[in-house]
């Protein structure tokens, strides 16, 4: 068994009331943190620890609190990204369900060391009854002197409120979701500048996935430098892993960094080999945003080295053949499963989640699910997979957000590794319907 | 069916809690909670009369109430079935099999996706990753999380909200009890 420190009491019944939290230690930051740390002290041990972002863009969090601008008499405001919408991940959702007190541990406790008098839990709006959990968790924490006027006797006061989405991928990045909060479509604003000098209502804002936040209590306690001598290299502390597809144990694992892929999928602590008995295809092993990979260059980096799960290893061969840790959301597919359909869920999703701002997103992932929903349905053309890589090409790093940046990966990632399937459905539309094991025909 | 668009107190009192929670003059910020209550409570979507209803509400003007609703996808611009049987169907839900239980909804309620029934029960609506990619396959009505579905499951869910016959809002969870 791995070290845990987000899901350490996630067993033990009640876990998600103040009560028992606080019997299993928690709290304990807070009360260490507000009585005998300088907030500068906090933002140290946070850097010390190497804790990167967890939402998938892996930023190093101390880092990204030390640029939070500190104007005398301007609010400062800690958002808390809870709009976890990234295909693939839901280990945002579990967490905050079964062991809401922990987030709030670390706002507050984050909220010290950034000067924050308020923060807030932006959810997606799908996460209504989540929503409900954390509100009434909050309110325990205003009963027992955590939150409020004066927590704990000391000069720090602090709120907290939850607010829902309404159904919008876009609003995970940062900028976007701070329009949302405002009351605005989820449009992402153009960077410079950056939420740490002007978020929230113009004000310096830091914003972080939920998982980071939760996982400060553990680094104020035990500090920085033995956080970071959990996992490997910079890929320090655990993930959590959301894992499904078809594997015998979908659900969501707190892995400490650098096992190997390999166990991940096969061992029976984890995911417990794929299902039915069937052969692995292929991988996308952080969110529908990275490249998929197939089975042999999941398993083995292309030097031959087992591909463990870190943020280095994953990337390992840059997108040519490897691909990135991201959300920790970990797609399994077997052999039975047809690439280029799967590419046509996504394809449909960036579609539908694309905020129209920028032309070579808003065009470009429609023109794109346009065309793999032709080559599912048997009317492919050819020269449609060097469309589609043309596309891909031009919407890439031509846009105000990473949306299309997400937009285009998948498919790159598809053709690069699955063309012969592409040219399958194209050249031989008859045997589609009939074709289950699309990989062992072309191969 | 159709009612005076209007909160009552209990519900005015609510919205001038959640508009509390924002600095003095971005009462702004309520729109998106606010108008998930309004859809809530004026027949589960938001007609142009509701939506300029909550514009006066937060002082706002009505297209910037407009804009949002049009933007987000769990705000319903036409009426809807009591029940919305939200389908995932993005690549996890997809490859553990949705597009069997999308078929075998349609197929039931004799309606496509995108359709209502005529008695005005159920709508069938395909979406994009609910992040219960553990329970694929899966569908949401409500605030309800439906996982790991089957077709025997599916039926038991649809008889049970016929035999409810209720309308089933993402605000209508009762949090005390989830402690």
């Amino acid at each position: 068994m791995g070290k845990k420190i987000l899901l350490e009491h996630i067993n033990v019944p009640g876990i998600n009331t103040l009560e028992v939290y606080r019997q299993n230690g928690g709290y304990a930051s807070v009360e260490k943190a507000l009585k005998t740390m300088a907030p500068d002290a906090i933002v140290e041990e946070v850097k010390k620890s190497g804790l990167r972002g967890r939402g998938g863009a892996g930023f190093p969090t101390g880092m990204k609190w030390s640029f939070l601008a500190k104007p005398e008499g301007v609010e400062r405001y800690l958002v808390v990204n809870a709009d976890e919408s990234e295909p693939g991940t839901f280990k945002d959702r579990y967490l905050m369900e079964k062991i809401p007190h922990i987030l709030l541990e670390g706002m507050i406790t984050s909220s010290f060391a950034l000067g924050a008098k308020t923060s807030c839990i932006y959810i997606r709006g799908e996460y209504f009854y989540v929503s409900r959990i954390l509100e009434a968790a909050i309110e325990e924490a205003y009963a027992a002197g955590l939150l409020g006027k004066n927590i704990l006797g000391t000069n720090f006061s602090h709120d907290i409120f939850v607010q829902v989405g309404a159904g919008a991928y876009i609003c995970g990045e940062e900028t976007a979701l701070l329009e949302s909060l405002e009351g605005k479509r989820g449009n992402p604003r153009i960077k410079p500048p950056f939420p740490a000098v002007a978020g929230l209502y113009g004000c310096p804002t830091v914003v972080n996935n939920v998982e980071t936040i939760a996982s400060v209590p553990y680094i104020v306690m035990n500090g920085g430098d033995d956080y970071a001598k959990i996992g490997i290299g910079r890929s320090t502390g655990t993930k959590l892993i959301s894992a499904s597809g078809h594997i015998n144990k979908p659900g969501v694992y707190e892995i400490e960094m650098g096992i190997t892929v390999e166990d991940f999928i096969y061992s029976e602590e984890y995911c417990g080999g794929i299902l039915n008995g069937k052969k692995l295809k292929a991988v996308v092993a952080g969110g529908s945003s990275v490249p998929i990979l197939p089975a042999d260059l999941i398993l083995k980096t292309e030097k031959g080295e087992p591909r463990l799960m870190s943020y280095e290893s994953l990337s390992d061969g840059g997108f040519a053949t490897g691909t990135m840790l991201g959300s920790g959301g970990f797609m399994v597919y077997d052999e039975t499963t047809s690439i280029v359909k799967n590419l046509y869920t996504f394809a449909r999703f960036y579609h539908h989640e694309s905020c129209g701002q920028c032309s070579p997103c808003r065009e470009g992932t429609g023109w794109m699910e346009k065309i793999l929903h032709r080559i599912v349905e048997g009317h492919g053309k050819h020269g449609d997979t060097d469309l589609l890589w043309d596309i891909q090409r031009k919407i890439e790093g031509n846009t105000i957000c990473p949306l299309g940046d997400a937009a285009a990966w998948p498919v790159a990632s598809a053709i690069r590794h699955f063309r012969a399937e592409f040219e399958e459905y194209i050249n031989h539309p008859e045997r589609i319907k009939e074709v289950k094991h699309l990989q062992e025909l072309v191969s | 069916m159709s009612k005076e668009i209007k909160f009552n107190e209990e519900t005015l009192t609510l919205i001038n809690k959640i508009i509390n929670r924002y600095p003095v003059g971005k009462q702004k910020s309520a729109l998106l909670p606010v108008l998930h209550i309004a859809q809530a409570e004026f027949d589960g979507w938001l007609s142009p009369e509701t939506m300029e209803y909550v514009a006066s509400l937060l002082n706002i003007k009505p297209i910037e109430v407009f804009e949002v609703a049009t933007f987000y996808s769990m705000y319903n611009l036409k009426p809807v079935g009591k029940c919305i049987l939200e389908v995932c169907r993005t690549s996890s839900c997809w490859s553990r099999g949705s597009e069997d239980i999308v078929q075998h909804l349609e197929k039931k309620l004799g309606i496509k996706a995108g359709e209502t029934t005529k008695d005005g029960m159920f709508t069938i609506k395909t979406v994009e990753c609910l992040g219960s990619c553990g329970g694929a396959p899966m569908l949401q009505c409500g605030a309800a999380f439906h996982e790991n579905l089957t077709i025997e499951k599916v039926n038991s869910i649809v008889e049970n909200y016929r035999y409810e016959g209720k309308r089933k809002s993402y605000t209508d969870l009762d949090y005390k009890n989830t402690l």
